[in-house]
C-alpha cells in the first residue's frame, strides 16, 4: 500500500510540473523514476519510449501506466496514471469555469487574439519536426503528401471524411503492400 | 445523451492519436466540430491554455471540453475516455504482448499511418495560419496578424539559430499573448 502511495504523489508531482507536453515528461520520469528511486532501469525508459511511440495516447499517459505496472502491476498502473492526470485535471476545470468571462474583458480579447496566431505556428513546427525524423524513404513521403492534399480538399469542399478513416486507410495500404511484396518475394524464389 | 456523446467521442479520439499531443489535435477538432461542441476559435484558444498549463495536452483539451459542455461530470467523463486507450495497450503490451510491436506486420501498418498523421498535422498547422491570416477578413486579409505571425515566426524560428533549444512554446505564447494586447489595442 505505501509503495502504490507513494507512486502516486509521485506521479502528482511529475503531473504537476511537466510543461510542455510528452518529450518534457519523459525527462522528469528518468530524473525521479530511474535515478532518485531507482524504480525502473534506464532500459527501461528506453522501451517505453518506443511503446509510447508506437501506441496511441498522451507519451506521458503511457510513461506513467508502464511505470506503475512494472513496480506494483495494475494497481500501480492505475494509481501512476490517475496520479499524472489528477493535478492537470483540476488546474483545467477551474480555467474552463473561467475563461469565457475572461474573454469579455478587451485585452484578454486582444492577448487571446494573438495567442490564435502563436498556436497555428507550434502546430506547423510540430509538424516540420515530425518530418524530419521520418525516414526518407518513397513510400512515406507519398503517404504524408496525399495526405496533406487530403486534408486541404476535405476542408475547402467541405468533405465528410474523418481523420480516422484517412488512417485506417493508410495503415491498410501500408499492411497490403507489405503482403504484396512478401508474396513476390515467394513467387521469385519459387522461380 | 451529452456523457455518452463526451466517452466515445474521446474514446476515438484517444484510440487514433499516434504520435504525440500535437497528433491529437486533428482527431480532436474532427470530434468536437462534428458534435458542434465548440467553434474553431474557442478550440484554437484551448490549445493555447493547454499548452501553457501542465499536463499533457490532449487529456487537457478533454477535459475542458467536457467541463464546457457538463461540468465537473462532464470532465472527467472525457478524460477517463481519452485515457483509457492508452493504459489499457500499455497495459496489454508490457504485460502480454511485448514482441507485439516488434512484429512486422503492426509496423508494417504503422508505417503507414504515421506518416499519414504528420501529413495530417502539417495541413492543420497551414490552415490554421491561413484562416488567420486571410479567413476573417474578405478585403484581403487581417494586415495586423499578418504582421503579428511573421513577428512571431522570425523569433521563433531565429532563436533557434542563436540558442540551440530556440525559446519554449509557452514564451511564444506570453510573446503572442503581448504582440496581441499591443497589436489589436491600437
Amino acid at each position: 500500500m505505501d509503495q502504490i502511495l507513494e507512486l502516486f504523489f509521485t506521479f502528482i508531482k511529475i503531473g504537476t510540473f511537466t510543461f510542455g507536453g510528452g518529450y518534457a515528461m519523459i525527462s522528469m520520469i528518468e530524473n525521479n523514476c530511474v535515478e532518485n528511486k531507482k524504480w525502473i532501469s534506464h532500459e527501461d525508459m528506453m522501451n517505453i519510449a518506443v511503446i509510447a511511440e508506437s501506441t496511441p495516447g498522451p507519451i506521458a499517459i503511457n510513461c506513467a501506466t508502464f511505470v506503475g505496472y512494472k513496480k506494483k502491476g495494475i494497481p500501480g498502473a492505475v494509481a501512476a496514471t490517475v496520479g499524472v492526470v489528477i493535478p492537470s485535471f483540476f488546474i483545467i476545470c477551474l480555467i474552463a469555469f473561467v475563461l469565457d468571462h475572461f474573454l469579455e474583458i478587451t485585452v484578454i480579447a486582444n492577448a487571446f487574439c494573438g495567442i490564435k496566431l502563436a498556436v497555428g505556428i507550434l502546430i506547423l513546427d510540430a509538424a516540420v519536426k515530425m518530418i524530419q525524423k521520418l525516414q526518407k524513404r518513397l513510400f512515406p513521403c507519398v503517404i504524408l503528401i496525399c495526405a496533406a492534399i487530403l486534408m486541404v480538399v476535405i476542408d475547402v469542399c467541405a468533405l465528410k471524411i474523418s481523420t480516422i478513416t484517412m488512417m485506417l486507410s493508410a495503415g491498410c495500404i501500408s499492411l497490403f503492400l507489405c503482403f504484396a511484396k512478401e508474396l513476390a518475394g515467394r513467387i521469385g524464389e519459387g522461380k | 445523451m451529452i456523457l455518452l456523446e463526451l466517452f466515445f467521442g474521446f474514446l476515438k479520439a484517444g484510440c487514433f492519436s499516434f504520435g504525440g499531443a500535437y497528433a491529437a489535435i486533428p482527431l480532436i477538432r474532427d470530434v468536437v466540430l462534428s458534435y458542434g461542441w465548440m467553434d474553431d476559435e474557442m478550440l484554437t484558444y484551448m490549445i493555447a491554455v493547454s499548452e501553457s498549463t501542465p499536463g499533457s495536452l490532449m487529456v487537457n483539451i478533454a477535459t475542458y471540453v467536457g467541463a464546457s459542455q457538463a461540468g465537473v461530470l462532464g470532465a472527467a467523463v472525457a478524460t477517463f475516455a481519452v485515457v483509457l486507450p492508452a493504459f489499457l495497450i500499455v497495459l496489454a503490451v508490457t504485460a502480454i504482448l511485448s514482441r507485439i510491436i516488434e512484429n512486422k506486420y503492426v509496423q508494417a501498418a504503422l508505417d503507414g499511418i504515421k506518416p499519414c498523421i504528420i501529413g495530417i498535422i502539417f495541413s492543420t498547422g497551414v490552415l490554421m495560419i491561413w484562416k488567420n491570416l486571410f479567413g476573417s477578413v474578405s478585403n484581403g486579409g487581417d494586415y495586423r496578424a499578418i504582421l503579428i505571425t511573421l513577428i512571431l515566426g522570425v523569433i521563433y524560428f531565429g532563436s533557434r539559430r542563436v540558442k540551440e533549444k530556440g525559446i519554449s512554446p509557452i514564451t511564444l505564447i506570453v510573446l503572442a499573448a503581448v504582440c496581441g494586447v499591443i497589436g489589436y489595442e491600437v
